[in-house]
């Protein structure tokens, strides 16, 4: 005999109705494939793509606490404005941010990635220097890599100082697939 | 002592929800069993972030699951429901009948009898639980059932 589903979705709910958790996650389904979504009471703090919810699970608990739990409710904000974002209804997000356990440079990077505006792009080196440190193009390369929230924080608008779309974490194919849907200049 | 890490609150659910499930099936039938599996979670989680390793989640888990069924059974169970729980034989009793005797028991003998025969531990694991030896725990077991034999007459 197992959990019914039923309690077994109302004990998700109930233990973030309760303020109990230290992150919530759930899977969403979108046009570039299925995403980890994770919440924590501040805020959003993990989108991954090609999710291995386990192995995520180990990782959000180290860096926001042990009560992790797949929980569908907390993230239906994100799930709504990923909808909206990709039915071309949305430019900007509107959904508080949680960056604990990033560097404090890693975090000036990633806020200053936040304003780089809907269908347009810019380069790695030019991120740097708006962050602060202009000679620290690569380093705000490897930022981007292991940018903790693509899509909300728009990693995948940043391009090599020739055009060329370098890399992105969930590959290039989606790259190229995020700038498609915004119509960037690429 | 090897230092065990917490898993993920996910984990430590997912590797017990059916079983807890099943043993408050056990204890308070199908009807009774959907709040008290709730409420065993939360009082899990309210909890969880304070554990300080990983070792005897199960134990831990189920314990509280039998709180909570106790509570429980003592706010709700219909006094004409007694009657019926009254006999103990063979050396594995029901944990279903012996949930109201056990309660008498000292301590000790209470909690090794209650992991042993409603949670199907091993003495191993029941001696962490309870800070002792093993054979302690084997002891105060047998002692527990002893004594409910002979309160059953």
């Amino acid at each position: 005999m197992t959990v019914p589903t039923t309690l077994d979705r109302r004990f998700r709910d109930a233990a973030a109705a309760e303020g109990l958790l230290d992150v919530s996650y759930d899977v969403a389904d979108t046009p570039v494939g299925q995403l980890l979504v994770a919440v924590t009471d501040r805020g959003l703090c993990r989108i991954s793509f090609d999710p291995e919810p386990e192995r995520e699970a180990e990782q959000l608990a180290r860096t926001f606490g042990v009560r992790v739990l797949r929980a569908a409710h907390p993230i239906d904000p994100v799930r709504h404005e990923l909808d909206e974002y990709f039915e071309g209804r949305r430019r900007e997000f509107d959904l508080p941010i949680d960056l604990r356990g990033r560097s404090e440079f890693s975090r000036v990077v990633l806020e200053e990635l936040g304003r780089v505006p809907y269908g347009e792009v810019t380069t790695y080196g030019a991120l740097a220097a708006r962050s602060g440190r202009p000679r620290a193009a690569r380093g705000v390369g490897m930022i981007m890599n292991r940018n903790p929230i693509p899509i909300v924080l728009p990693c995948h608008r940043v391009v090599g100082s020739t055009g060329s779309l370098v890399g992105y974490g969930g590959g290039l194919e989606r790259k190229r697939q995020l700038l498609d849907l915004e119509e960037a200049p690429i | 002592m090897e230092a065990v890490t917490i898993p993920p609150f996910e984990r430590f659910y997912e590797e017990h929800r059916d079983a807890v499930f099943r043993h408050l099936v056990r204890l308070l039938g199908r009807q009774r069993a959907d709040d008290a599996f709730q409420e065993t979670f939360l009082r899990a989680l309210r909890g969880y972030a304070d554990l300080e390793h990983g070792r005897h989640l199960k134990a831990w888990v189920f314990t509280i699951a039998t709180r909570v069924a106790a509570d429980e059974g003592r706010r709700r169970r219909p006094e004409a429901e007694l009657g019926a729980e009254l006999g103990i034989d063979g050396e594995r009793p029901a944990y279903a009948q012996l949930e109201h005797l056990a309660a008498e028991l000292p301590e000790k003998e209470r909690a090794a009898v209650v992991l042993r025969y409603g949670y199907d531990l091993g003495y191993d694991q029941i001696a962490d639980a309870l800070n002792s030896s093993e054979d302690a725990a084997r002891q105060a077991a047998s002692s527990g059932v002893r004594r409910l034999r002979r309160r059953l007459g």
